[in-house]
């Protein structure tokens, strides 16, 4: 009832015991978990001298594995923003047999080990597999190139999108639809003209994680993607854990601090998205 | 509620259906069931014996061991940190449970990478691990071995319980442990009094889903650990077993994977059970 | 005096909640801090109850300075605003939390529970749980659990916030005849001057952090000591040349204050005002609201809109109907204090009023 800024200094005096153990604890293992191993990460690669830097991550198989990742990424996202959409609107709006069961398979992906998912994929969609059999006949190569890549990256990708949409849809007021549907709107121009607009910050954040996901994707991928340099199937993780494997630490941390770097931008990008949209939330 | 589902036409209602159906089926359903299908397809008794080699075996038990390490640890953690960002506010709490996230939205491979470069050869902190073992005169190794592994595990499932848990606190307010720190109940007294008994849905959750996650976990480990039969882990082993090629060790890897497609279900359904508890909560307490 | 804030001061960054607050607080008295939403009540009481930390000043409770000591120790009840009833916890378990945690042997426990339970009124409900409740229930729960481990003082943060209207108003009773029966000395915040003024035996009124005035609802009502407390208490509205209207004088005042309860109209063949029709003037009446138990009538007095109520039992009026006004007095105010001024024409006049 008061105004934010009071709320908002309120608990200052601390009156609920246990804030030093707590955090001290949460510190100190956040420190040694999480910090310090990522800071190494960070120090050796600044041992790097920025020309070495450039010169380590701009090679050609490197940049190809970054524009593999991320354009195989960005086109599964857009692909799960279309079927995300479908799916949690169906989810929330519609009531059909079998709806608790599509609703709890959405989880699949997120609960499935990746490599289980990896080698499922692989086979499913090889030239004898379920799906590849009949797709090969159609002439339509699926394993082994960018195209099974990105169904991996699909696959791994869809529960983000429908998860962020879902709640929002759910609370969406229905007077806004109402409104427009009074005024004479048609059922698809509210669609677009209403109800997308709202949606958007939720579509945008499922777009960023599942993104954020897909680039740093390893074990669903490297099974279906066939990992050839001359096909540009490689993904930036298995370029990592092949360095590593070469005990070429220089390259590995080099193109680490990239995916770092693109990373925190995409936290940072989905944490004001989610700033932006409670503050529209709030205040109407 | 129910207003809400202003009725589309009956055509659009069974296209979008019909797509979303046909969606999942082919991109989850197909590959749940070809994971079945192609663990028995030599067979039950060969199933069932390419689940009881020795190297499955030690993969099962090195899974174990990491698995209910990492829950332990990050149940704990989860608590402490959940505690710390809604009962207090304090500058910097944003950053902090930004920070918790981080696992959340880097490639496992990193997480591997990361502690290559601690503990490795190159990383400074093998130097403190050397002087410990000459100290102690044991000879505990941090990169491909045990702990490198259940390390690994650890960071990829750190934020898994507090990220169920602080929603439901901050749902819940403090006023409640505000008035009986009032009376002079101790922290230990209110955490099991008053907030276990609120979260402890929550905190299950975030258990199984450390839980499964750690079962899972593929990228991160196939950095630090590299001897099969001794630091290998199950998806670890499946990976061995199908890239061996040959068409029994192909199928043994989808025996080994159809254990974990169980386990991956169980959860998808306990989460059911338990969201589905959580609502009739909320209903019972509005009403 | 037995609770006492002494040149307390608080801030939130920029925002002054506290600014040389001076309060004392007599034992056994029922208290109400009232003010205007973020004047700075919430924060005096949860300073006392030691939920916030004063920047400067003494608190003092029964003689002794409390500041340093924890609040557990200071042997107070709280009531929050929305009870923050233990909800994994039945009514029974809730009135003997804080009785456990001072590790009263069982058998006292709950001889005292029970005593809270037949006091309040809950008999039946000991196993319950608080969502099983009425919002009416779930007070009286909160304000037993306060009071069980036998408090020297008793602080509730709006304790009506939270109940419909319709119940509100016999809670109100309940709690002030509850109050008094315990005899505890008790402060309580409220931003509603009906709930105050009916409740309290004494009011404090807040206002941008300081304290306006500290007297008894009648006092505070007829003798409002500054402008702000004026205008805040009753239906007041603000006239700047009141000096036009007759019967006052200009003075070095800012403008006034008038309640409609300090204006009266009549027709010009109502006998009953024959003696002071004399010193009336002419309005127009501009607006009729019907307010349930009488009419609010607007009057235009040569440009100054007046409001006054007038009982259903007068004769009928109609908006620009011609009326003679009379204002028996008014609050004129300048920048620091109010002042009462009386009608000078009707000095001595026996007055009638309805």
């Amino acid at each position: 009832m008061k105004g934010h800024k009071i709320k908002k200094y309120i608990r200052k005096d601390r009156v609920i015991p246990g804030f030093d153990l707590t955090m001290g604890i949460s510190l100190l293992m956040l420190s040694f978990i999480i910090l310090l191993p990522l800071v190494s990460v960070l120090v050796f690669s600044f041992k790097l001298t920025p020309t070495e830097f450039f010169r380590l991550v701009t090679k050609e198989n490197i940049l190809n594995a970054f524009r593999t990742s991320i354009l195989c990424s960005v086109i599964a996202s857009f692909i799960n923003c279309f079927f995300g959409m479908i799916l949690a609107w169906v989810l929330v709006r519609y009531d059909f047999f079998g709806k608790r069961l599509l609703d709890g398979l959405i989880e699949l992906p997120f609960a499935l080990p990746t490599a289980v998912a990896g080698i499922t994929l692989s086979k499913l969609y090889s030239d004898t597999g379920m799906l590849g059999k009949p797709l090969t006949i159609l002439g339509l190569k699926v394993s082994y190139t960018k195209l099974g890549l990105t169904i991996a990256l699909i696959f791994i990708g869809i529960p983000f999108v429908v998860r962020a949409i879902q709640p929002v849809l759910e609370n969406l007021d229905s007077q806004y639809e109402e409104a427009a549907y009074i005024l004479g709107a048609s059922k698809a121009k509210t669609f677009f003209k209403v109800i997308l607009p709202e949606l958007r910050p939720a579509l945008l954040t499922g777009f960023g994680l599942a993104f954020a996901r897909g680039i740093g994707e390893y074990g669903s991928v490297i099974y279906i993607s066939g990992n050839s340099a001359k096909e540009q199937t490689q993904v930036v993780s298995y370029i990592i854990m092949q360095k590593l494997n070469y005990v070429d630490y220089a390259s590995a941390t080099a193109i680490a601090l990239v995916m770092l770097i693109i990373s925190f931008f995409i936290l940072l990008f989905i944490n004001i998205l989610q700033i932006c949209q409670s503050r529209r939330t709030n205040h109407v | 509620m129910q207003e809400n589902k202003r009725k589309e036409s009956k055509a659009t209602q069974i296209v979008l259906i019909t797509i979303s159906v046909l969606f999942i089926t082919l991109m989850l359903v197909i590959p749940l069931i070809s994971v079945i299908n192609n663990s028995l397809s030599e067979g039950v008794s060969f199933y069932f014996k390419s689940l009881q080699t020795e190297y499955v075996l030690s993969a099962l038990k090195i899974t174990l061991l990491a698995t209910v390490i990492a829950a332990v640890v990050n149940s704990f953690f989860g608590i402490m940190a959940a505690w710390l960002i809604t009962k207090f506010s304090f500058k910097g709490k944003q950053l902090l449970a930004t920070l918790i996230d981080i696992p959340f939205s880097i490639s496992p491979v990193i997480a591997g990478l990361a502690f290559i470069m601690t503990f490795g050869r190159l990383g400074w902190g093998s130097n403190y691990i050397d002087k410990i073992n000459e100290f102690f005169g044991t000879n505990i190794q941090i990169v491909f071995a045990i702990p490198g592994v259940i390390l690994a595990t650890v960071f990829v499932t750190f934020p898994f319980v507090s990220r169920e848990i602080i929603p439901v606190l901050n749902a819940q307010g403090k006023e409640e442990e505000e008035a009986a720190a009032l009376m002079g109940a101790s922290g230990f007294m209110i955490f099991r009094k008053i907030t276990f008994p609120h979260i402890k849905w929550a905190f299950l959750y975030g258990i199984i889903l450390c839980t499964s996650r750690a079962l899972g976990e593929f990228g991160a480990v196939n950095a630090l650990s590299k001897t099969r039969g001794e630091t290998f882990t199950l998806p670890l082993e499946i990976d061995a077993l199908y890239l061996s090629g040959s068409n029994d060790s192909i199928t043994s890897a989808f025996a080994v994977s159809s254990i974990l497609v169980f386990i991956a279900i169980a959860v998808i359904i306990v989460r059911n059970i338990v969201e589905f508890k959580a609502k009739k909560k909320l209903e019972h307490i509005e009403s | 005096m037995y609770v006492e804030l002494k040149n307390i001061e608080k801030s939130y960054g920029n925002y002054k909640a506290s600014d040389h607050i001076n309060i004392g607080i007599g034992k056994g008295k029922l208290v109400a801090l009232l003010g205007p939403s973020g004047s700075g009540k919430t924060t005096i009481l949860r300073m006392i109850a030691g939920l916030e930390t004063p920047n400067a000043g003494d608190i003092i409770i029964d003689g002794k300075r409390v500041n340093d000591i924890a609040p557990a120790e200071r042997g107070i009840g709280f009531v929050f605003q929305n009870y923050a009833l233990f909800r994994y916890m039945t009514v029974y378990e809730n009135l003997a939390f804080g009785l456990k945690i001072k590790k009263l042997p069982k058998k006292q426990i709950k001889e005292r529970v029970i005593e809270l339970i037949e006091l309040t009124g809950l008999k039946g409900l000991e196993k319950r749980y608080p969502n099983q409740l009425s919002g009416g229930q779930r007070q009286r729960v909160a304000f037993a659990r306060a009071l069980a481990p036998n408090p020297s003082l008793l602080l509730l943060d709006e304790p009506f916030a939270a109940i419909d209207a319709k119940v509100r108003a016999e809670l109100r009773s309940w709690l002030r005849e509850m109050i008094h029966k315990v005899g505890i000395t008790s402060i309580f915040v409220t931003h509603d001057q009906d709930e105050a003024v009916e409740v309290a035996d004494e009011i404090i009124i807040t206002n941008k952090g300081q304290i306006e005035q500290i007297a008894a609802p009648i006092e505070i009502y007829k003798n409002p000591k500054t402008p702000f407390v004026a205008e805040f208490i009753g239906q007041s509205s603000k006239i700047d040349d009141y000096h036009k209207l007759r019967g006052f004088e200009k003075g070095d005042y800012k403008g006034a204050i008038i309640r409609p309860e300090f204006v009266e109209s009549f027709k010009s063949d109502n006998v009953k005002f024959k003696d002071v029709i004399n010193y009336s003037e002419d309005g127009v009446i501009e607006d009729i609201y019907f307010r349930g138990n009488c009419l609010e009538v607007k009057l235009n007095v040569g440009g100054i809109i007046l409001t006054t109520k007038r009982s259903l039992e007068r004769r009928p009026i109609q908006i620009g109907e011609r009326m003679h006004v009379i204002v028996y007095r008014l609050y004129a105010y300048d920048n620091e204090r109010a002042y009462l001024l009386e009608n000078k024409d009707l000095k001595g006049k026996e007055l009638v009023t309805f």
